[in-house]
């Protein structure tokens, strides 16, 4: 079975020249089906970068990536569409909700896109944002919300689609202890469902939960390790 | 996801930035109403001053002397060594039924160039005719208030004058003018009737007018030598053509004219002063289309303005929505539609607030709306709107996720 992701030889460039910055600099990671990985590091050492390949929000500059098989520069924009739209649930560092518009409205939108309509489409909106706890804010806009509050609904929006691998940048910088402890274990259940999980952090009771940890320094991978504290 | 979805989507991001939304519906409504009132104001002015011409006669013609100078009483030999004056000799002949069957009538016209005076107010008249009765008819002026002079007038040489109303308000502030004595260049006239308001024709003021029997001018102010010219009136104005070949044939006799190129008199009428009017007033009418199609052009910067402002914001939420999986095609048409309600509601609302506008008087002009002024004026503003709603959604949506979310 090939790796539902399979980085090769990533490589990120902004600016030519002396001005020349890698925020990736040849980086290979395969995390398969069903794995919770936290990515760690140092600011600015590429983690974000990295999971904007992953998410399929960004191109290289040089090297491969493959998300199930598919190689993701080849393809074309509907079908990128598609890919971002049920393959990837994507947790941004900085929530990027639409502005002017319901938490609801927010959540509703990745089900809007996929066709599903009416009444179907909104329990499931719903749903997701009972599970962060949000269900007495859905008619708020982000404005009107703490930033953990916009974290959360964020939350809810990556997970209304079901995606078969969730991508997290940071989901929990904004929360509070009671709040992330209450996300944390929600990722749990989703990856106890078979879903693969991947979460930037840089909390080590975060890192905690995963299986899987990848340090990541100046743009390289640093270390990859199988995390002993999770094996109960 | 279907299309009404989409229209839904559109309403909703209109809805959700009510005031980007107004300013921008605001700016095409302004210039769309701005160049249709400004063009149908140049249209209402231009027919005014054809109407004030027409209200002048367009079957007179004029007749004045070509010897230079304008009543040609200063003899200059530089035209022709036989040029004569115009004299009262030629307005009789003229007025012959069987030589010039399609001649109603001619008056001579005696000019003075005076100030008259009623106590201490003085007015100097724009023109002081000495003249006959037919002038009147043949000037197409009527006499509102009191009589006209009559024929015995001018064989007595009464010194008797119907004015215009200018000289009315200039000298008779509170006092009936009708039966008061007014002295012009030190000559007292009794004034008899004041004529029906004319207003101006573009050039001159047809209400600072002074109108005497000939010979009453003649004696007591030009002397008899010195006519300024000859109106004529043509039966109609279906024969005004007929008429001036009969006056030239006559004119050429009376004043031996022996090369026809080279006359001492000249023609007017007023059909080509029309024609010259008609076409100064239509350079008015393109300078005020030239305005129109700057405020226009303002009017489609200040949306294109509005528009790229929210760009920023905008392609935050184009990448937003492509992040999340949103096809391209969808965020395109949820944009276009966008542009389009806002170009649509304010074409439609400019040509509402043209149309309202365009009944209220400019500077005592109606304005007379030209219908593809409507057509231009909203076809160019939607399709101002159309483009800079629609183009910087184009490009944000050919981003890729992250740069749209980066953008700036
Ligand atoms: N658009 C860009 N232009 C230029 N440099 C960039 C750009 N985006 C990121 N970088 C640089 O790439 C490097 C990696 O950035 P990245 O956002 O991946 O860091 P990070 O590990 O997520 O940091 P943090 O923990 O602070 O979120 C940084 O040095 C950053 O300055
Ligand atoms: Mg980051």
């Amino acid at each position: 079975m090939h790796p539902v992701i399979d980085v090769q030889g990533a490589v990120k460039q902004y600016g030519v020249g002396d001005a020349a910055i890698f925020a990736l600099d040849g980086v290979d990671l395969q995390i398969n089906q069903g794995e919770y990985v936290a990515i760690m590091g140092p600011s600015g050492s590429g983690k974000s970068t990295l999971m904007n390949i992953m998410g399929a929000l960004d191109n290289l500059t040089a090297g491969k990536y493959f998300l199930d098989g598919l190689e993701i520069d080849t393809l074309d924009e509907n079908a990128l569409a598609l890919v971002r739209g049920r393959k990837i649930g994507f947790i941004f560092q900085s929530f990027n909700l639409i502005a002017r518009t319901t938490a609801l409205a927010n959540v509703e939108l990745p089900l809007a896109y996929q066709g599903i309509k009416g009444k179907e489409r909104r329990s499931r909106a719903m749903a997701a944002l009972k599970v962060v706890g949000l269900e007495d804010r859905i008619n708020h806009e982000p404005t009107e919300l703490s930033g953990g509050q916009q974290q959360r609904v964020a939350v809810a929006r990556a997970l209304c689609t079901r995606p078969s691998l969730l991508l997290a940048d940071e989901p929990t910088g904004a929360l509070d202890s009671k709040s992330t402890h209450d996300l944390l274990d929600l990722f749990d259940q989703i990856n106890a469902a078979g879903r693969t999980v991947v979460v930037i952090t840089h909390e080590d009771d975060v890192a905690a939960r995963a299986k899987r940890v990848v340090r990541m320094r100046d743009g390289k991978i640093i270390s990859d390790t199988v995390n002993k504290s999770v094996s109960k | 996801m279907s299309f009404f979805e989409i229209i839904r989507f559109a309403i909703r991001g209109l809805n959700s930035n009510k005031l980007r939304t107004t300013l921008t519906t605001m700016g095409i409504a302004i210039g769309v109403s701005s160049v249709i009132i400004l063009l149908a104001f140049g249209n209402g002015s231009s027919k005014a001053v054809q109407a004030g011409i027409e209200k002048l006669g367009t079957n007179t013609i004029t007749i004045q002397s070509n010897r230079g100078g304008f009543g040609g009483g200063r003899a200059s030999a530089s035209r022709s060594a036989s040029s004569k004056p115009l004299t009262v000799g030629d307005a009789v002949a003229l007025s012959d039924p069987i030589k010039a069957p399609d001649i109603k009538q001619a008056a001579p016209v005696a000019g003075a160039n005076t100030t008259c005076t009623f106590g201490t107010n003085s007015s100097t008249p724009g023109s002081f005719n000495g003249t006959w009765p037919a002038w009147f008819e043949a000037s197409n002026t009527t006499v509102a208030k009191g009589t006209y002079f009559t024929n015995e007038d001018v064989t007595e040489g009464r010194r008797v004058a119907v004015i215009g109303n200018t000289i009315v308000t200039d000298l008779f502030t509170g006092v009936n003018p009708i039966g008061q004595v007014m002295r012009c260049g030190g000559i007292p006239f009794t004034i008899i009737g004041v004529t029906e308001k004319k207003g101006s024709n573009g050039f001159q003021d047809g209400d600072s007018l002074v109108v005497a029997p000939l010979t009453a001018v003649q004696r007591s102010l030009t002397g008899y030598n010195n006519l300024q010219s000859i109106v004529v009136q043509a039966k109609s104005a279906k024969v005004q053509d007929l008429a001036q070949t009969e006056i030239n044939t006559i004119m050429d006799a009376q004043h031996k004219v022996k090369n026809v190129s080279n006359r001492d008199y000249r023609t007017l009428n007023q059909a080509s002063l029309l024609a010259t009017t008609s076409s100064s007033s239509s350079v008015l009418t393109v300078l005020l289309g030239m305005i129109a199609g700057i405020s226009l052009l303002v009017g489609g910067i200040g949306i294109t303005n509005i528009m790229l402002v929210t760009v920023i914001e905008r392609t935050r939420e184009i990448g937003i929505r492509k992040a999340i999986g949103a096809p391209k095609r969808a965020i395109m048409t949820q944009f276009l539609i966008e542009a389009t309600i806002l170009s649509l509601v304010g074409g439609f609302l400019g040509v509402i607030g043209g149309l309202i506008g365009s009944h209220f008087k400019i500077v005592g002009v109606q304005p007379i709306i030209i219908p593809s002024s409507v057509f231009l004026a909203f076809g160019v503003s939607v399709l101002i709107g159309l483009f800079f709603g629609g183009y910087p959604a184009s490009r944000a949506a050919s981003l890729r996720p992250i740069e749209a979310l980066r953008y700036e």
